[in-house]
Formats: structure tokens, sequence, C-alpha cells
């Protein structure tokens, strides 16, 4: 069951995806959205980016490191819409953890969501690790929750992680669904309390 | 921290519990559900065998991917995809007793223009919609979260969202707005000079002159772009113009009902002495019509004003952003945006899809017809308010202009349907979002503005001041400007 997956750290190959205020139209631009289910999402992760004009296959870093595992962002990543498409298509390509410099409120919700770490670090700090995987396309990043660093190529950085999604990752308690069902008694209850609810 | 303010007592009124991830359990007291972020909910809900927690609290239409022509409407629709989603959603609604606004009904629209308008959302309420628009209803004193698919599957199983509280940032808006100056330019002034993240962290509370004189229509688009600015939520405290909108509205009850539930209204707004977080003041005495240079809401300028150069901005990251955006809007730093050539004008979604909306541009069409190398849609938010303007003959004034007239939606607002830019056109749009490709083209430009505006470049081709337009208005008709309510 998802809810008991304790995700104390998460480790692989990285991906820079490098820019400030990537919107989430970017990241799985809208017209990709027209599927009832998330199954095929990773075929349309940043599907403009990643195509040129005739619509091939570009140097964008997620065609040139396929198969990594975290990805290293700059600030603002997720921003715009709050489809939990783009998060979903990024685990479904392959996406683990990812670091960046800040993220926009819903997508690190949605990260949490469905059991993305995603730490923050400063600007030097980020763009230092974006370099570092450039040149070492399979050395291993590694973002331990629990201990709020990230390590790779034998450095360990201090990173950032919003205590719910610490707590909620690292319990193994980020099935929100889970959790809060266990409470459906109290809802009634604050339901029922509410003047504008009615046969609550 | 905030004490005393409405967010602080909604939020006090829906907590269920502390979860122990930290985070409080938040009973959601209207849950609006569209086609796009829902069926994947729907489906994880049957996964694990659970039914809809309350389905007399959740309420659904579709817009997203609905077509906008009439003779496209009929079922099953051309486009297998958007058939395939909008009986995925007929099915789930129907399974789980809640209520649908379809075609049928005559109500159909954009949910954040349905829920109003319906009286469904209403002050001291959790609001939450699988879209990040959802500050919208925040218009009435309550508080409109926007969240993700498996956040849906949480309010569907649960009635519940797990949130963490933010801080309440408190913006006085000042003044008397011009002619011809309305509540999108006061929104896109605040995000000029709070920027794109200023709110993040927070919930806005707007108050001040300029925001008690909106009437509900101008309140629900500035809040509309509470997500524009980095902020999860906005409101505005409730005041007799909420009340007077709300009475006689489907949903609201009536009679000493109505009494009842105003008193409630009446006590989660906002304390005199509440405290905030943080109180920011912005003058809106004397500004211009704003329209947007670049590819986020905050790359924006007073009409007047010349487009910025990179090294105006003091953060790295805005002397990046303005140099990308230069690059695709394929303009240079001290240009004026006016005269810059448009090819497609939009009106409609959201943000400015409501009656007064259409009112304000039909004031500027009346008696001109637009360019003739441009592309006009006039997309109505709801059927509703696309009855009401046929009623008020609205519809010929844009059919009369050369605009096509359609059926309500989201539309190119983000170009799930087949209404989208080709190529690197240029959108004057009254829509809420610039960023690339959002209008369903990569190297398609689109240039935010307020419904007026869209009106003025759609019959000059290029951005104008549509002021130009207001001084000889033959009709008379401006007392039908920034005096929104659906009639009735
Ligand atoms: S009109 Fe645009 S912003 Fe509003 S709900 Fe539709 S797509 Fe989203």
């Amino acid at each position: 069951m998802a809810d008991e997956q304790h995700i104390t750290e998460v480790s692989g190959t990285g991906v820079p995806i490098p820019g400030d205020d990537i919107d989430t139209d970017q990241i799985l631009p809208a017209r990709f959205m027209k599927e009832v289910t998330f199954d095929n999402m990773a075929d349309y992760l940043f599907y403009d980016a990643r195509r040129d004009d005739d619509g091939e296959r570009n140097e964008h870093p997620l065609n040139r490191f396929e198969g990594a595992s975290i990805a290293v962002v700059n600030s603002n990543f997720g921003c715009g819409s709050s489809r939990e498409h783009a998060p979903q298509a990024m685990m479904r390509w392959g996406v683990d953890g990812v670091v960046g410099e800040s993220y926009a409120e819903i997508f690190r919700d949605n990260c949490k969501s469905i059991g993305i770490p995603a730490v923050t670090t400063d600007h030097e700090t980020v763009t230092e690790l974006q370099a570092w995987i450039e040149d070492n396309p399979d050395g291993d990043v590694e973002i331990d929750v629990e201990g709020e660093t990230v390590s790779y190529g034998g450095r360990t950085i201090d990173v950032d992680i919003t205590d719910a999604m610490q707590e909620a990752l690292v319990e193994g308690i980020w099935d929100t669904t889970t959790l809060m069902y266990s409470n459906m008694s109290k809802v009634e209850t604050t339901a029922a309390s509410l003047p504008y609810v009615e046969n609550a | 921290m905030s004490d005393g303010t409405l967010y602080d007592k909604v939020w006090e009124k829906h907590k269920v519990t502390e979860l122990p991830n930290g985070q409080d359990q938040l009973f959601v007291g209207l849950h609006l559900v569209h086609e796009v972020t829902s069926p994947q909910a729907f489906g994880m809900l049957e996964e694990r065998d659970l039914d809809v927690a309350f389905p007399d609290r959740t309420f659904a239409t579709t817009d997203h991917v609905v077509p906008t022509e009439a003779d496209k409407r009929q079922r099953p629709f051309p486009d297998r995809e958007a058939e395939e989603m909008l009986s995925a959603l007929e099915r789930n609604t129907a399974d789980s007793g809640i209520t649908f606004f379809g075609f049928d009904s005559g109500k159909q629209g954009i949910t954040h223009v349905v829920a109003p308008e319906l009286g469904l959302s209403q002050p001291g309420m959790t609001v939450a919609c699988g879209d990040s628009h959802t500050a919208t209803h925040g218009a009435f004193g309550s508080i409109g979260i926007g969240i993700g698919t498996s956040q849906i599957r949480d309010v569907l199983a649960t009635g519940c969202i797990a949130a963490d509280k933010q801080k309440v940032r408190r913006i006085n808006v000042e003044g008397t707005l011009g002619e011809g100056v309305y509540a999108k330019d006061v929104i896109l002034k605040i995000i000029q000079d709070l920027g794109v993240d200023g709110g993040v962290g927070h919930v806005y509370e707007y108050g001040g002159s300029a925001i008690d004189a909106l009437d509900m229509e101008g309140r629900l688009a500035v809040c509309n772009m509470s997500i524009e600015g980095g902020a999860r939520a906005g409101y505005i405290n409730p005041d007799e113009t909420t009340y007077e909108y709300l009475r006689g509205r489907e949903y609201v009850p009536e009679g000493e009902a109505f009494e009842e539930r105003k008193a409630y209204w009446e006590s989660i707004a906002s304390d005199a002495g509440a405290e905030y977080d943080d109180v920011v003041t912005i003058d809106a005495d004397g500004i211009d019509p704003l329209v947007t240079w670049g590819i986020n809401p905050g790359q924006v300028i007073e009409i007047g004003d010349a487009v910025p150069s990179p090294a105006d901005f003091d953060a790295r990251t805005d002397r990046e952003a303005a140099e990308r955006a230069l690059k695709h809007m394929d303009i240079e730093p001290g240009q004026s945006m006016l005269g810059y050539d448009v090819d497609v004008a939009f009106l409609g979604t959201c943000t400015n899809g409501r009656v007064s909306d259409f009112e304000a541009a039909a004031r500027v069409l009346e008696g001109n017809t637009i360019d003739g190398d441009v592309r006009a849609l006039a997309v109505p938010g709801s059927e509703t308010v696309r009855a009401e303007c046929e009623r008020r003959g609205i519809d010929e004034t844009f059919i009369n202009a050369g605009f096509q007239w359609r059926r309500a939606g989201c539309s190119m607002c983000l170009a799930m349907n087949d209404d989208a830019l080709e190529g690197d056109e240029v959108c004057a749009s009254s829509s809420n979002r610039n960023f690339v490709g959002r209008q369903g083209s990569k190297d398609g430009r689109t240039v935010l503005m307020n419904p007026a505006m869209v009106a003025a470049a759609a019959i000059e081709g290029a951005v104008t001041d549509a002021r130009e337009y207001l001084d000889d208005d033959p009709t008379g008709s401006a007392g039908g400007v920034g005096d929104g309510e659906v009639a009735d």
C-alpha cells in the first residue's frame, strides 16, 4: 500500500533543468492533458522545449540525460497552473526527487502528494550542482530526506525541506487520503457545525 | 502571526484536526469539479473502493476542453479525446450523485464563473477546485484553494484537504479608478508592484477604497489573479455589495434563512483590529490601463510607459526573465506597447468573461468594425452570461463589429479545444496568463489587458488605449460600465 512507503532518501543520476519561472505550461503543455489517466504523461514532459522546429529531439537536458532520477531546477519552478500532470509526468519519466532554488506552492504540494521530495538550496549551490551533473552525467546524486542533505561527487551540502513534506515522506504518511479518512467522524462534526452545510 | 482576520476565522471553523505531518485537515465546504483534473482522481477513488463523501457539497461543470462553436457542440464531439473526458465526467458525477451543469442545463461554463453566479460561492466557505484560479471565489470572502489531482481525490474521499496555514498580507488599494480603468488593471498593478512571486507563502486580503468601490464582478477579477501574484488564495471581506449580489441567487437561501446566513457572513469578516503578517498599500489613483509586455503577468506596464530594459531590474532572475521576454515578444526596451501589432483578440475567461466585461468591450465596439486582419473571439464565461448578454443585445454589437460570438468555455485561455494561436500570432487577451505556449502555439505571443482594451486592439489591429474610444461614445451607454450585476 502506498501509505506505508517511507521515503528517507532518493538517489540516481541527475538532470539539470536550468531556468527560472519554469511554469507548468512548459513542463506539460495543456494540449496533452486531454487524457483521462496519467499513464502517457512521460511522453509529453517538456514536449515543446525538447523539440526543435521540425519536431526533432533537440539538445534539451531531458534528451541528453535519459534515465536520470534527480532533477535540479532553479527558482519558482512549477509556477502557473495547478495541474498535477506536471509532477506526474516528471515522476513517470523517472524523476524521484527534485533539488531547486524554490518552487511554486501548488507544485510542491503536488510533489508531496505523489511522494517526490522537493528540496531547496541557494542559487550558487544549485548552479554548481547543475554544472557538476553536466560534467558527470553518470555521477550519483543522493537526496537524504531525513538528514536534509544532498550528496554528490564526494561532497555533501545542506538543503531545506518543509517540515510537512519531510514528516510525510519519512513517516510514510504522504498519502493524505488514508491519513484523513481515519478522521471521518471528526469531519462530520466539523461539517455539521457550519451554518451553510445542510444534512451533514 | 495573523489574528482576527477572515482567513484566521474561516480556517478555525473548517479545521478538523491537526495531522501527524503537522498540516491541518481542513473541511472543504464547496468542491468544484471539471473534466480535466478530475477523471484521474475518480479513478483513484475507484481503485480504493471509496465513495464520494459529500456529493451535496460537490458541483461539476465542463469548461476546459469543450468546443465553443455552436455547431461543434453536438455529441459525440468530433474530438475523440475531448468526448472521452466529458463522458467520463458525466459518468463519474452521475454515479456519485454530484450535480453536473452540462450543456442541457443552460448553466454550463467556467467553474469560476458558474459557481459565483449561481450563488454557490458564499462568504465564510472554503472552496477547492482542481484549478489554480480557485482564488476567484475569495471575492465573496471565502478561502478558495487550487489543488492538484491527488488532493481532489482527498476531497472526494474525505471532504477535506491537508493544508498549511499561510501568512496574511493585507493589501490596501487606495484611490479612485479613472474612466476606462478596471479591476483587471488594479490586479495587474498589484502584481507589477509586488511581483509574480511576491505572494508566495501568503494569502492576500484586498481592501481599501478602490476595492470597496468595485462591484462583485470586478472583485472576482481581482481575486482571480491572486495566483499570478504568487498567493495561493486572495479574498475580500464581505460587505453590502456582496450580500446584495447574493440575494435571490439560485443556491442562496431566502427570507429569514437569508438573514441567518448573513449573520454568519458578517461574523467572519476581518475584525477592525485584526493583525496581519504584512500590510502594503497600493496607490490606484490615476493609474492607466496596464498591458503585459513579456511572458509572465508581472512583466506589465501602464499603457503610456516604455518597455523596460533588463538593466532596470535589481534581481538577477528578473533581468534574465526580461531578456527572455524581450526575445520572445520581439520588442526592444524603450519601445511603447502602443501600436504593437495584434492578430487575434480574445475576450472571455474566468478573469474577464462576465457580463460587465462584455459590456465594457461593447461600449468600445459600438459603431466600429474590427481590423480586417484580426481574428476576434468573444467567449462568454458561462451560458448564463451568454444568455444575459443576448437578452441585452450585447451579442449584436460584437457580431456587427466582426467578432465571433461563441458558446461558453475556457477556449483560447489555454487552447485545449480548437481555439488556439497559430505560429507567432499576437493575441490581445483578457485572460490571466501570458506564459510561452499558453494559448496553444509555442511561438504565440500574449498581451494581457482589460476587456475594453481587447476591443480597441481588435479595431486597430494593434495595442491601443481604449479610452480614446470612450470620449466620443455615441450611444451614451456609459451607465452600464462598471455596474456589472447580472440583472434579475
Ligand atoms: S478560463 Fe483559463 S484560467 Fe480560467 S479556468 Fe479556464 S483555463 Fe483556467
